[in-house]
């Protein structure tokens, strides 16, 4: 079967500093996998390789087969591959209303009609409440995103990519920063996710990791150490040799 | 032909003196500095007042008008521009292009709106005829000058403690900090020299570029060509970019009457289409 | 459109439309420019020429509010359009004043989209050039064929036929204010209508944060292409309509001096809410005014200190001296929202009142 998300020999260099070298991953459709590494392994590399904000220096990015190493970044977002950033992207002067608005009315391709008024087409404003009340965010939708505390930023950064429906979601440490209270919020809202979206997740807490994920890859210094079953990764000695000192109990 | 080619050389390494204080402020701060041909227009006239009107020898005129802008650009530095500093690019834009329009208006009331020109020693005036090229004294001691300054600059840049501060501050300025450099006396100094290189430059150069009050507004594009062809992680580069547009401003004006002018936009709009970070720049776009 | 089935939903639906509903404030606005026509006979000529600043000043909030493009060169589609407009009506190309009107903006137009390609790439002080350069180059060839645009001196012998046949440009200036005033008003309203659509809002976002904007799906370069056009095309009716008005077009319409004075406009009034072009024309004209009688020769300085003063003080610190007048029309709009819901039986959640 058709991978949903693969690529091939995937390498990106800086200069000198090879910061992704041979990597390949092929994620099936509805696969829950993380990629985990030591910091700097160069995990969120490979997450803008895959979206397109970086072009690699070689290699290729296949969805659903077909080549997309050299599509835009905004249309592999068209085609259904949406992310989220491990540190919040988000539009300041906007509100979480207005941030969704535009999410959703992008998606159903009315972010060009510059006659109508946000919200105007059907459905959106539906989406738009089913989405605040799903992340909880209804109390603070007319907020500027700017002033909102960490934590519902957070959440507006999931609630995002979430907007766009994607059939492939990146999550860059979706809890990253996030007090440990409401890291369960995070991990319940991402279980969510209906059956068929394809998900690959970058995180270090590895109690989300064992509880959500299917598969693991494990990237060290931008190469692919392992590639296996959660039981076969956390079993296997060489990442216990990288995690040296991690509680890491299967 | 070689005339020309000579004329554009000595017209190139008069723009460099002029805009390199605009590049490594650029650099260094990350500061558009618009009013760059302000601090240029009053060495100009400085130097004008002592020569023409005090009788002054023109070579001290041209150190005059080093010290005086100089002085006032680190008075204007100090006093006005440290407060800008942090502020969005509109703001710096719009804080000084506020400068320039008062500079020229403040300047159009003292000495009165015509072109003037200082009076050059009469050693400097006339021409060598050097193997059929007809060298102009006058571009002779510009270029003399002006390559002494661009070596010096590369020297100092190169060989000296604050050549190294400078250096490192623009390459990243955190860092720099972090290591103790003080980035703000660094800065202060470098806005000082190369505002008194733009004064000296305005000198020396009001012979070929006339000096009149609008002096900052006609040749701000110039500044921002060479300063954006350039890029601005360098000395080198601006020195080379200065001289393909002198050489091409003024071949352009020799060989095309009607379009020489377009020669410096059509280079600008070239650079920019095939490289935005500047044609000599070390592929970092800023 | 059906009846939401949650309050939720109404409530959303209820905050966008009164996004983009007209507030008391708008309404009194424009009833008081109307009416100038009639209250203030004497001043056609003066604010004839506050409604063209205006309305320049409109194109640079397009740009530079909503999608945070810096430009010194706007001039350059002034300065076009005016040219336009006087040669259609010199050799009697397009004699009827609004066709030529839009003919203008339509050429301004295409010369915005083949130079916004210039301005998507590099920095900031890479547009400032760019912008600046292309203005200098479109002042240049203006300059250099005398024979078409009568070069220094200005475009002689433009006679203006009278609108739709009818109306023509007397010597008070009646026409040419009433003319003038209308267009502004109808570019006003479809400016509106684009800022507080799907379309603006992906432009604030762009201006905000490019790289989370793509992220979203967005065409961020298309996007600022097409703004960038639009922008160009109310800068070139700008200058058109002042052509029109003054059967004169020159080099001044390109002038750096015009972009810079434009920029300064909007700033006085404030960018990103499209009213601060339209504000900032009324009191950069009273500020003309006032501080020519006092200098006449020397205004330029007056303007360099003001945009010194304005940028050391803080754009935020002087907007918000404009707050009372905010908290006002935010409270007007609360007001009428909430007899509207509780007109219309649902309850409000709690949740987002403004």
């Amino acid at each position: 079967m058709t991978p949903v998300l693969e690529t091939r020999a995937l390498e990106k260099r800086f200069g000198g500093i090879v910061a992704a070298n041979q990597v390949s991953l092929r994620l099936e459709k509805g696969a829950r996998h993380a990629l985990i590494g030591p910091n700097g392994a160069g995990k969120t590399t490979v997450i803008n390789l895959l979206t397109g904000v970086l072009r690699p220096s070689s290699g290729e990015i296949l969805l659903d087969g077909k080549n997309i190493t050299n599509v835009e970044p905004h249309s592999r977002v068209r085609l259904g591959m949406a992310r989220t950033f491990q540190i919040n992207q988000l539009f300041g002067d906007l509100t979480p209303l207005e941030t969704l608005g535009l999410a959703i009315s992008e998606r159903l391709g009315t972010g060009t009609h510059w006659w109508r008024t946000v919200g105007s087409r059907a459905g959106v404003v539906d989406e738009i409440g089913e989405l605040l009340e799903r992340f909880r965010l209804v109390d603070v939708m007319q907020e500027r995103t700017a002033i909102l505390p960490y934590g519902k930023q957070r959440l507006l950064e999931i609630a995002l990519a979430f907007a766009c429906r994607p059939r492939v979601l990146l999550l860059d440490e979706p809890a990253a920063g996030v007090p440990d209270a409401e890291r369960q919020e995070i991990l319940a809202t991402i279980e969510t996710l209906p059956a068929d979206v394809t998900v690959l997740l970058i995180e270090h807490d590895m109690d989300i990791v064992f509880s959500f994920a299917d598969r693991i890859s494990v990237l060290v210094n931008g190469e692919m150490l392992v590639e296996g079953t959660v039981d076969e990764v956390s079993h296997d000695p060489r990442v216990r040799a990288v995690y040296l000192g991690e509680a890491f109990d299967g | 032909m070689l005339t020309i080619l000579f004329d554009g050389v000595a017209y190139g390494m008069l723009l460099f003196v002029l805009a390199c204080g605009l590049a490594v402020t650029l650099g260094l701060m990350n500061f558009v500095n618009l009013a760059h041909g302000s601090f240029a227009m009053a060495g100009g006239y400085i130097a004008l007042v002592l020569v023409n009107r005090m009788g002054v020898p023109f070579a001290l005129g041209l150190v005059a008008a080093f010290v005086f802008s100089a002085a006032l650009g680190a008075l204007f530095e100090r006093t006005l521009y440290v407060h800008v500093y942090n502020k969005s690019h509109l703001d710096q834009v719009l804080f000084t292009i506020g400068l320039v329009f008062m500079s020229v208006a403040a300047v159009d009331y003292v000495m009165g709106s015509s072109q003037q020109f200082i009076e050059i020693p009469t050693a400097l005036q006339g021409q060598f005829d050097v193997l059929g090229i007809g060298m102009s004294k006058y571009r002779l001691l510009i270029i003399a000058i002006c390559g002494v300054i661009t070596v010096a600059l590369q020297l100092a840049l190169m060989s000296t403690r604050f050549g190294s501060q400078l250096r490192a501050a623009v390459d990243d300025q955190r860092v720099a900090r972090g290591l103790g450099i003080n980035v703000g006396v660094v800065f202060a100094v470098t806005f000082a020299i190369g505002s008194g290189l733009a004064g000296l430059g305005g000198a020396l150069g009001a012979e070929i570029l006339g000096l009149d009050p609008i002096f900052p507004l006609k040749y701000m594009i110039y500044f921002l060509i060479v300063v954006t062809v350039g890029g601005s992680s360098s000395i080198t580069a601006p020195f080379f970019a200065s001289i393909l547009l002198g050489i091409g401003d003024v071949a352009g004006k020799y060989y095309m009457p009607k379009l020489g002018a377009f020669v410096i936009y059509t280079i600008m709009i070239v650079v920019l289409i095939v490289r935005p970070q500047g044609l000599f720049a070390h592929g970092r776009a800023r | 459109m059906l009846k939401p089935a949650r309050p939720l939903s109404a409530d959303i639906a209820g905050l966008l439309t009164a996004r983009a509903r007209w507030s008391a404030l708008e309404f009194a606005f424009w009833i008081i420019a109307f009416a100038s026509i009639f209250l203030f006979p004497d001043y056609y000529l003066i604010l004839t020429e506050i409604v063209i600043w205006a309305l320049f000043a409109l194109s640079i909030d397009l740009i530079l509010g909503y999608a945070g493009i810096i430009s010194l060169g706007q001039a350059a589609f002034f300065g076009f359009g005016a040219y336009a407009a006087g040669l259609l009506a010199k050799h009697g190309l397009v004699t009827e004043p609004t066709l030529a009107l839009i003919v203008s903006g339509l050429g301004a137009a295409v010369l915005g989209f083949f130079t916004s390609f210039l301005v998507l790439r590099g920095s900031d002080l890479t547009r400032l050039m760019v912008t600046l350069g292309v203005a200098l180059v479109l002042r240049e060839i203006a300059n250099r064929f005398p024979e078409i645009t009568g070069g220094a001196d200005g475009l002689q012998g433009v006679t203006i036929s009278p609108i739709f046949g009818q109306f023509r440009f007397d010597l008070y200036g009646h026409t040419a204010y009433v003319y003038s005033l209308i267009v502004l008003f109808v570019l006003f309203v479809i400016a509106r209508r684009i800022v507080r659509s799907p379309f603006g809002l992906s432009l604030v976002a762009i201006k905000g944060n490019p790289l989370r904007s793509a992220a979203v799906g967005i065409a961020v370069n298309w996007r600022l292409v097409a703004i960038y056009t639009i922008a160009a095309a109310y800068a070139g009716i700008a200058g058109a309509l002042l052509t029109q008005t003054s059967a004169f077009a020159s080099l001044e319409g390109f002038a750096f001096d015009r972009s810079a004075d434009g920029l300064l406009v909007l700033i006085i009034g404030g960018t990103g809410y499209l009213y601060g072009g339209l504000i900032g024309a009324l009191i950069f004209r009273f500020a003309h005014d006032y501080l020519s009688s006092i200098t006449p020769q020397y205004w330029q300085f007056w303007i360099g200190l003001i945009l010194v003063v304005i940028v050391l003080v803080g754009r935020d610190r002087i907007g918000t001296w404009l707050d009372p007048v905010r908290t006002l029309a935010d409270r007007i709009a609360a007001w009428r929202y909430s007899r509207r819901t509780r007109a219309l039986g649902a309850t409000s959640d709690g949740g987002g009142q403004p």
